[in-house]
């Protein structure tokens, strides 16, 4: 009996379980999972909590319910992984691995920041990457009188790098709503040199900003959080006033990564952006935010993921070459707000551009354009994601690698 | 884009950045430095090989980077490059853009 180990039962992880227990022989091979924590949040939920939209029970449900029967879930802490010795050393037990997978995700790290994570964290300096964090914003929004709120985000990479501009257009849509919006003055800072950083993206969607009175910092690398006078400042000594400051912190991969001396500066783990094998063991293969290639960490990629590495793991079991096809194929629904969003379809190499998804011409979703039925499909996609995507289950039309069709490329 | 540098056409992308660093030496760096109103001394010199080594070896420039890089500090990088130094030094070194999604 061989064993095959998954590190973390989060969104990639759990997608593995699903794929591998329906591929691998139960004669053959043992598959177990490992995740310390009792509750699988649906993250792109944390963008809807603190706007009142969705409620805490609708982002959340027991990881236990999506790992498949046959599959051995262990909930304890992960100790160390050692893959010199084909082993993971969790609390009190040690696990031995023919093939590990790690989907050990990413977390915020607001301690990497001076005093980000100070004497005003969750009182009026918010992240929304976290559970917590995302109830403790909305609490605070409830009672809001208005005043100066900053959106801003540390450095790349960030899990769903569109997150806090989302954010921002629905904070627009939120004060509007209530009959506030001329109370609030609302500011979006970035570390790179734009809102939008790609040149067909800025083409298109440069009016948001202006149409929804949303100001912009750019180039702000930020060095601290002054709690005393509710100020960030940069390293070029700027500063940016705030009642409410909503961050996102660094995101920085799993510190058992760390401890294991798996990672690079940010705990993300060197992996062939094609096979998704690791770079330093072959038996050890990286899905989803743990791993360091240069596509977005969101939970479609890791769904794309999970079909190339499906195929790879049973290519490696029988010592055949990995298949080099995963293209960083990323698929993103993007609310804009006031009931509109956007949809971007892209991979490493093709940035987002305008055109029809799935099919080409009748679409019904239209690329980089705001819709209604867009912002439909983002609201459709909690469904998906709790009865489809967490089973592996395909979803139609929609491939592994990203489609050139309907696209409106030069 | 084209961009012409004594006597050579260097291809550049749609947002003005490199699109091949094989291309770039440096009269490319002084004519990119110029329309970003930097003027190039031996200290920037330093701070683009290593950007550029950095790039080489998968590893995109971060303002994190700058702070492990051992070859400058934040402060020094800032003025430098003054008025967005990743977008103005990684377009002089002829790497990529730092970029989101969209």
């Amino acid at each position: 009996m061989k064993n095959l180990v998954i590190l973390g039962a989060g969104t990639a992880g759990t997608m593995m379980a699903n794929h591998l227990n329906h591929k691998l022989s139960k004669n053959d091979w043992r598959i177990t999972i490992v995740d310390q924590y009792k509750t699988h949040y649906y993250q792109p939920g944390f963008l809807f909590l603190p706007f009142d939209t969705y409620t805490e029970d609708q982002v959340k449900k027991d990881k236990k319910k999506f790992i498949p029967k046959g599959v051995n879930y262990i909930q304890k802490k992960i100790e160390k992984i050692l893959p010199s010795d084909n082993k993971v050393e969790l609390e009190g037990e040690v696990l031995n691995y023919d093939i590990l997978i790690v989907a050990t995700g990413a977390k915020i790290a607001p301690e990497e920041i001076d005093g980000m994570k100070g004497t005003n964290w969750h009182k009026n300096v918010f992240d929304f990457y976290t559970f917590e964090g995302a109830v403790a914003l909305r609490n605070k929004l409830r009672e809001f009188k208005g005043g100066k709120m900053v959106v801003h985000f540390t450095e790349m990479p960030i899990k769903c790098p569109v997150a806090p501009l989302e954010f921002v257009f629905l904070a627009d849509s939120y004060f509007t709503k209530k009959g506030m919006r001329d109370k609030v003055d609302l500011t979006y800072v970035t570390p790179l040199g734009g809102a939008f950083t790609k040149p067909k993206a800025t083409e298109a969607l440069s009016y948001l900003l202006k149409e929804k009175n949303i100001k912009v910092v750019t180039d702000f690398a930020i060095e601290s959080v002054d709690n005393d006078n509710n100020q960030i400042l940069d390293y070029e000594g700027r500063e940016v006033p705030y009642d409410i400051l909503v961050t996102v912190p660094t995101n920085m991969g799993d510190d058992v990564i760390k401890r294991s001396g798996m990672g690079d500066d940010l705990n993300f783990i060197p992996t062939n952006h094609f096979t998704l094998q690791s770079e330093a063991h072959e038996n050890v293969f990286v899905i989803g935010d743990a791993s360091n290639v240069p596509a977005s960490k969101a939970g479609s990629v890791a769904h794309f993921q999970a079909e190339t590495l499906t195929d790879n793991i049973l290519l490696y079991i029988d010592g055949k070459p990995l298949k080099e096809e995963f293209d960083g194929h990323a698929n993103c629904f993007i609310e804009t707000g006031h009931g509109k969003g956007l949809l971007i379809d892209f991979n490493y190499k093709q940035e987002p551009v305008e055109g029809k998804f799935p099919l080409p011409v009748v679409g019904p979703m239209s690329l980089l354009k705001e819709t209604r039925l867009n912002h439909f499909g983002k609201m459709a996609f909690k469904w998906i994601y709790w009865n489809m995507l967490l089973k592996g289950i395909p979803i139609p039309l929609v491939s592994r690698n990203m489609s050139k069709l309907g696209k409106k490329l030069d | 884009m084209e961009l012409n540098v004594a006597g050579k056409t260097i291809n550049l992308t749609d947002d003005g950045y490199l699109a091949d660093l094989s291309q770039w030496d440096k009269d490319v760096a002084f004519a990119i430095a110029k329309e970003e109103e930097v003027t190039l001394t031996d200290a920037h010199f330093k701070v683009i090989e290593w950007i550029q080594n950095q790039f080489k070896s998968g590893e995109a420039l971060s303002v994190r980077g700058i702070k492990g890089s051992g070859v400058i500090d934040i402060k020094e990088f800032y003025a430098l490059f003054p008025g967005g130094p990743l977008k103005k030094a990684t377009r002089i070194a002829g790497i990529p853009k730092p970029k989101s999604c969209i």
